[in-house]
């Protein structure tokens, strides 16, 4: 039947992005068009959700159904959480993250945000810009995405009015400016025709950069992009003496995942916090040695010496140090449903190190709304605030700005075991 | 070479970096949990993580035994494949079998001829009882099924072993959270973010070795409802059914019972990777006969306690 006896080589890596938006923006219908599109929807869902448009008396298919979620969320008529969906066009393997758009839940966004690498932010041509455009806005720019898509869609409502896009554009780059975002990309869509999402249509015809799906498929990867700086945490250290292989006896294997930077053999290293001196001796994996490891690659480190290396230290190269501290200036987000309070410790997670920690001080709380920093005492679900924290144990820091691996946190409420709150190193 | 080309830093393709990521869970997972398992049923995806779980702690003993729940009504095939696989990686297997847990009345079925794929819960919850696990790493993956589409990586099931959707913890970047109370339980999903085509690309490039019921064989079946049931002891056919010969392979493989073939000529990896790519078939809604039940049922199982 077939006559294709091999794929093409997808060798463009692995994108990670997020949408926002509220489903009134046409959210589900742009993911599911972009799912459809890409052929990523098989029969059977097709079917499905074919069947339900009918039994919902709609006259053409709603793609929106393909990113319907649990019956949870059926029942209550709204989605409540990240939803990951997968796609890949041959050239480049996708992942999406599904923020929904609704008030309440920034800690949704922020989970969503966390891993991505771009941010597809949604406009309803027909109302501009709202307060959830700048609300999402912010919030990609706060868990530090570089790069922004603002997709202003429903331009089949507006008759494809150029007029309305530059006018959006242009309100847009102004509060863009305010927050310092650099890197922004406009683009007038119509998920539910799929004018300019894979296909171009023939209604957008002054418009001439770039389809969405072409943006997508040539944006920077995250780790294409990091910090130069290597990390190294240590997750778990392989010590095989019991194996009954003389070999391995004195064997110490430094297993982790590099954050940033790269790493090869004969590299002089320094652990912290301790500051113990060594050099690489080889990068393992799985029984194969490599001359040098790069970012996001888990491997295995040896080194020289005999230096004392557990599970919560990080490699570093020794011109490269993070900062060792006991103390941490953060912007927090608060996910718990308990609010937060300065009385009581809380854990901090960092890369693979935890801590005890106190609330020194919170400096404010921040209306996402109108960016004011407003006084606070205690800090609710969904809030975010700047906080400054003391720790029992020292961490190995750098500023989230400049590293998204060694400069982001998780605080867990002991009590319940629950992660309750998000930070990021100022 | 492009100024642009040269600001960038080299990058992984988008297996290594899935293969780097689950690495990356399966050490999270040794490093914070003190007593693991790893569920093991001698499928692919599970074959997937025992080469991930080589990478990831090789040279050493991998932390933590292999884990399989056996319906009884598995094929033979993938059980000696299963019990072959762990012996060559000299790695310890612990089996814990619904009918033990029928005879103790735990497992108590409608009609002797229901399927026990949805008992394997039961099951599995003494075993984490009798062996005290705090964490079980699974293969599951989120591009399933929908249910699964917001599965977390380190995923929460309280002391009954439920999955509440609403009362999941937050996840954010790479940093996992495993702690839990006495009695609680992680489950752990290494491979979340792989769709099965991913899985298949992994399998030919690492040249992990399958169960031959994978490859297309010729099977005697009865259609049924669309989907192909292969006529077994357990699932005879029935008066009145037309019993057809065809070559076909199995996408996933479980329980006899629940478990269909498709029609395949697909006699090796590379030729399963192609169909797998043009396909207009999910790969549940073509094989399993356990999710046509209802539009929830998968969410269903899960809240009860299955992987």
């Amino acid at each position: 039947m077939s006559a294709i006896e091999h794929l093409p080589d997808i060798d463009n890596g692995l994108l990670r992005f997020l949408t926002c938006g509220s489903v009134d923006d046409g959210k589900s219908t742009l993911i599911g068009r972009l799912l459809y599109d890409t052929k990523t929807i098989l029969a059977d869902t097709l079917h499905a959700i074919t069947r339900t448009s009918e039994r919902r008396g709609l006259e053409a298919v709603d793609l929106s159904l393909i990113t319907d979620g649990l019956s949870a969320e059926r029942e209550q008529g709204i989605t409540i959480d990240v939803a990951y969906r997968y796609f890949s066009t041959g050239r480049r393997k996708y992942i999406i993250a599904d923020a929904p758009g609704h008030e309440q839940y920034t800690r949704n966004m922020v989970t969503a945000a966390s891993t991505a690498n771009l941010a597809i932010i949604l406009i309803d041509a027909r109302k501009g810009l709202l307060t959830q455009t700048r609300r999402h806005s912010y919030l990609a720019h706060l868990v530090g995405i570089p790069h922004i898509v603002v997709a202003i869609n429903k331009m089949d409502l507006v008759d494809y009015d150029q007029a309305v896009f530059d006018r959006i554009r242009g309100e847009y780059l102004e509060f863009a400016a305010t927050l310092g975002i650099g890197d922004v990309s406009f683009i007038p869509l119509s998920a539910l025709n799929g004018d300019m999402l894979v296909d171009r249509g023939d209604r957008l015809d002054w418009y001439s950069g770039p389809t969405l799906l072409d943006i997508l498929e040539n944006a920077p990867t995250a780790h294409s992009e990091r910090d130069e700086r290597f990390r190294f945490p240590v997750q778990y250290v392989c010590r095989p003496q019991k194996s009954g292989d003389p070999k391995l006896h004195d064997y110490r294997g430094f297993m982790g995942r590099v954050e940033s930077g790269e790493i090869a053999v004969g590299d002089e290293v320094l652990i912290l916090p301790s500051e113990q001196r060594s050099r690489v001796k080889a990068i393992e994996i799985h029984g194969s040695s490599l001359p040098r490891a790069i970012a996001e690659q888990s491997v295995t480190l040896l080194l020289d010496d005999e230096v004392d290396v557990s599970r919560g230290d990080m490699i570093v190269r020794a011109q490269e140090l993070a900062l060792v501290t006991r103390r941490i200036e953060a912007m927090l987000c608060w996910l718990g449903d308990t609010a937060l309070d300065p009385q009581r410790k809380y854990l901090i997670r960092q890369t693979t190190r935890e801590t005890k920690a106190i609330i020194e001080a919170i400096d404010y709380r921040l209306d996402i709304n109108t960016l004011q920093q407003l006084p606070a005492e205690r800090l609710g679900m969904n809030d975010i605030a700047r906080v400054a924290f003391k720790l029992a144990q020292p961490l190995c820091v750098d500023a989230y700005r400049e590293n998204r691996s060694t400069g982001a946190f998780i605080v867990i409420d002991e009590s319940s075991n629950n992660t309750v709150g998000a930070g990021m190193i100022l | 070479m492009s100024a642009l080309a040269l600001q960038q830093h080299a990058t992984l393709a988008h297996l290594d970096w899935l293969e780097s990521e689950a690495i990356h869970i399966l050490r999270e997972v040794a490093g914070q949990c003190a007593n693991p398992a790893l569920l093991f049923s001698g499928g692919k995806d599970s074959l997937v993580l025992l080469r991930l779980a080589e990478k990831a702690f090789r040279p050493g003993r991998f932390p933590f035994p292999l884990l399989n729940i056996d319906t009884g009504h598995n094929y033979s095939e993938v059980v000696d494949f299963r019990d072959l696989r762990a012996c060559q990686l000299n790695e310890r297997l612990i089996v814990r079998s619904v009918e033990d847990s029928m005879r103790r009345g735990t497992v108590v079925l409608k009609s002797p001829g229901e399927s026990r794929n949805k008992h394997q819960s039961v099951t599995l919850l003494e075993a984490i009882e009798e062996f005290g696990f705090d964490c079980c790493i699974g293969g599951a993956r989120r591009d399933e099924e929908k249910a699964r589409a917001k599965e977390r990586i380190f995923s929460f099931r309280d002391e009954f072993g439920q999955w509440d959707p609403k009362n999941q913890r937050p996840e954010l970047w790479d940093l996992f959270n495993a702690r839990v109370h006495k009695g609680e339980n992680i489950r752990a999903f290494p491979i979340s973010n792989w769709t099965e085509l991913d899985v298949w690309q992994y399998i030919e490039r690492e040249e992990l070795q399958l169960p031959s019921i994978y490859f297309a064989h010729r099977r005697e079946v009865i259609r049924r409802n669309g989907l192909l049931q292969p006529v077994t002891e357990l699932t005879p056919a029935r008066a009145g059914d037309v019993i057809e010969e065809l070559t076909v392979r199995f996408r996933t493989v479980g329980d006899i019972t629940c478990t269909a073939p498709v029609e395949s000529d697909a006699d090796t990896i590379a030729r399963i990777i192609v169909e797998t790519a043009t396909t207009t078939i999910t790969e549940r809604g073509e094989t399993r006969l356990d999710d046509q039940t209802s539009e929830a049922s998968m969410e269903q199982r899960k809240k009860e306690g299955y992987f």
